[in-house]
């Protein structure tokens, strides 16, 4: 089964990095030589502090990185499980309508603010649900369908002047744009070039986080178990690699004028490596099979559950209508070369040309 | 020297076959199990027939196993889900004071926002009374909760008994099986086990990876929100990190008759090379071997300071954290001196005869000089 997979994946192209992108050769070195380790690093002997040292060494590079205190970062299992630690909080919780479905469904009681037509937040509406009281806010630093980018700067002053709490979900911008500075940042290991199955809470002021997983004490009381281990030495390894995302985004920007479809949240600033792609009339669902039939892997919006595709509810927040259950999410890794590009948008085209004229 | 690694109890090293399981999914099948493309069904069906082996290694259908970051998880999910889903009626959590801190801190979390918890003392062979169990039950009681192998002692606690008694009153039966999963059979439809939770990184596969069973129509609210993954469980799922568990349980599975057997004659080569007086804490017989957790007469000082050759502990790894003594021990009758002067030795799949020999010998002339006097 392996070598028939290998003859086949040769002639796919990927272009669902914002799904999961592969994990960069350092970080693969590093979680071999991670994994060779014995020891759980909460056991005392050298076996354990060996481990230990790398969950420490890998704590100050991200810290280091991420312009904070070491003790800021809470490793997690991933994104999720970062974001339900900042969410559980007795605080009211204000949520953009676009959040990922991590924030929205952890607080389904969350106040939702809405998005204009190109996905950005309302600020107005969003100073408007601050003046009720103490909150949390979380907010996408960009969203992981469109790529669109929240004014943060804006949002966190709003929320400083208000007294309230911020958690930015910078699960997809991580590694391509600076960091946000925020109460609470939450970022995920395999969307930067680590392994899944790890993630951080990076908390300004720990102290102030209610843990969600219980029992043995690790990350200061604060996430309980053993940590992943070799998951946390691949995210430390991955973060240092310089990727050139100007030059992906402009693949991705040929590609937008070449399709001459309208392209949804191409109104805001956007993150360099997503597209969201329109394509009237047509239903996400065939359109993503199309794709892959013909050797393209792209996405419906979010890859929650295979087989449960349904309209976006972020596109549907962005006032598309029947449009937001008919669009494809294109999105760029940092090896995604110009001729995989080109070879997406002649397959763009036919599918087009061919599903429009049975519509019409 | 590297030091002799006998804390199996903590973790234990990754099988070179599992890591092979493991490879193809860290580069070329990269892809995200949730994508509806050819990487996405790939990689998805690596989930599921780890999945399949993972159901297959406790006797229940795979659709009843979600997988989660870790046992720890697991306990966190299955003791929260249940005591804080809306249809929750009942108010109480019985368990034994030798559980993990896993079970006992979510639970003592849960008291602090109304649940009501009785921990039932256990014997000082580490067993559970029946009776006590029997007495302190009531139709208040919506979960028992108990380990099947102790990490500490690694006694096997009645189980199908337990569960019976907590089903006779309508409670579910929820089981730590991390210490148990893979070394002795198990099977949550004779043993009456209502939720399970295990983890990978003791039977020889990878860390950060676990699952819990959940027996069809167990009320569990979710404890990570998101995508809606795994039923209940959400956040991206590493296929890696799965595939490791899969090939890990099946591995386990395959060898569990030969691993027992070793792992048995380890331990009576570890007491018969033992000459010092020593005692051992917890039940000889209801016991995965793989374990020994001893006292020693006469000493009531911490000897693992004294013992760098050996990676050993006392107590669970996690409570080495905190500093405290054990709370297994304790429960046993042990005091807070005589628990620290306590050691927990584990071994496995990748540990030599040789090995055994060296601890033993080094135990013995650490204790007789201790006992002599000669300090």
């Amino acid at each position: 089964m392996e070598d028939m997979g290998e003859i086949a994946m040769k002639s796919r192209i990927y272009l669902d990095h914002a799904a999961t992108t592969p994990a960069r050769p350092a970080a693969i070195a590093a979680l071999a030589e991670a994994a060779a380790v014995v020891g759980n690093p909460a056991s005392v002997h050298s076996g354990g502090r060996a481990a230990n040292a790398i969950v420490e060494r890998a704590r100050d590079r991200i810290a280091d990185w991420a312009g904070c205190r070491a003790e800021a970062i809470i490793f997690t299992s991933g994104g999720s499980e970062a974001l339900a630690l900042a969410l559980n909080t007795p605080l009211r919780v204000l949520a953009s309508a676009t959040e990922h479905s991590a924030v929205l469904a952890a607080r389904p009681d969350a106040a939702l603010i809405g998005v204009d037509r190109d996905g950005v937040i309302d600020l107005a509406a969003l100073a408007a649900g601050l003046a009720a009281g103490p909150a949390l806010v979380a907010v996408q630093h960009a969203n992981n369908e469109t790529g669109v980018i929240q004014p943060i700067t804006e949002i966190a002053a709003l929320v400083a002047k208000a007294g309230c709490k911020l958690l930015v979900d910078a699960v997809q911008s991580a590694g391509k744009l600076p960091l946000p500075v925020a109460d609470y940042v939450a970022i995920s290991a395999h969307k930067m070039g680590g392994t899944p199955g790890c993630g951080a809470l990076i908390a300004r002021d720990a102290e102030t986080l209610v843990a969600v997983q219980h029992g043995g004490g690790q990350e200061r009381g604060l996430r309980g178990g053993t940590p992943n281990l070799p998951g946390i030495a691949s995210f430390a390894a991955a973060i240092g690699e310089p990727v050139d995302w100007r030059a992906i985004e402009g693949l991705r920007d040929l590609l937008e004028a070449r399709l001459d479809t309208i392209i949804h949240g191409a109104g805001a600033v956007r993150l360099p490596n997503i597209s969201n792609i329109a394509l009237p009339g047509v239903a996400s669902g065939t359109q993503v099979m199309t794709l892959d039939l013909a050797g393209f892997m792209v996405s419906a919006g979010a890859a929650c559950s295979s087989g449960k595709v349904s309209a976006s509810h972020v596109l549907a927040a962005m006032g598309l209508g029947d449009a937001a259950g008919q669009a494809v999410r294109v999105s760029l890794g940092a090896a995604t070369t110009a001729a995989e590009v080109a070879a997406f948008g002649d397959a763009w085209l036919a599918m087009a040309a061919r599903l429009t004229k049975v519509a019409a | 020297m590297t030091p002799i690694y006998l804390d199996y109890g903590a973790t234990t090293p990754l099988d070179p076959a599992v890591a092979a399981a493991m490879a193809p999914w860290g580069v070329a099948g990269f892809g995200n199990p949730h994508s509806a493309h050819l990487f996405g069904y790939k990689a998805k069906s690596a989930v599921e027939i780890a999945r399949d082996a993972v159901a297959a290694l406790i006797g229940a259908a795979p659709a009843t196993i979600a997988f989660t970051s870790g046992a720890t998880e697991s306990a966190n999910w299955a003791i929260k889900g249940l005591m804080t889903h809306p249809g929750q009626t009942r108010r109480r959590i019985v368990t034994l004071a030798t559980e993990h801190s896993c079970v006992l801190e979510t639970a003592q979390y849960l008291a602090t926002l109304g649940a009501q918890l009785t921990v039932l003392p256990v014997r000082a062979d580490g067993l559970l009374d029946l009776g006590d169990l029997d007495r302190a039950m009531g139709h208040d009681v919506a979960l028992v909760s108990a380990m099947l192998v102790n990490n500490e002692i690694g006694v096997i606690q009645p189980i199908a008994e337990i569960a019976a008694i907590a089903h006779s009153f309508g409670a579910v039966m929820h089981c730590d099986a991390a210490q148990a999963f893979g070394k002795i059979s198990i099977n949550v439809e004779t043993m009456g086990v209502d939720l399970l939770g295990l983890t990978a990184h003791k039977i020889y596969g990878p860390k950060g990876v676990g699952a819990l069973y959940r027996r069809p129509f167990t009320m569990l609210t979710p404890l990570m929100h998101g995508g809606g993954q795994e039923d209940g469980r959400s956040g991206t799922l590493p296929t890696a990190l799965i595939a490791g568990l899969g090939a890990a349980a099946r591995v386990a599975g395959e060898r569990m008759v030969t691993d027992h057997a070793d792992a048995r004659m380890l331990n009576d080569h570890l007491r018969a090379a033992l000459t010092v007086p020593h005692r051992v804490n917890g039940d000889l017989a209801a016991r995965w071997p793989g374990n020994l957790n001893l006292s020693f007469p006469g000493t009531m000082i911490p000897l693992l300071p004294h013992l760098p050759e050996l990676a050993i502990s006392s107590g669970s790894a996690c409570a080495a954290v905190t500093g405290r003594p054990s709370h297994v021990l304790t429960a046993l009758g042990l005091s807070d001196a005589e628990a620290r002067a306590s050691l927990r030795i584990g071994f496995g799949r990748f540990t030599n005869i040789s090995d055994i020999d060296i601890a033993a010998q080094q135990i013995n002339a650490l204790v007789s000089r201790l006992t002599s006097g000669a300090t």
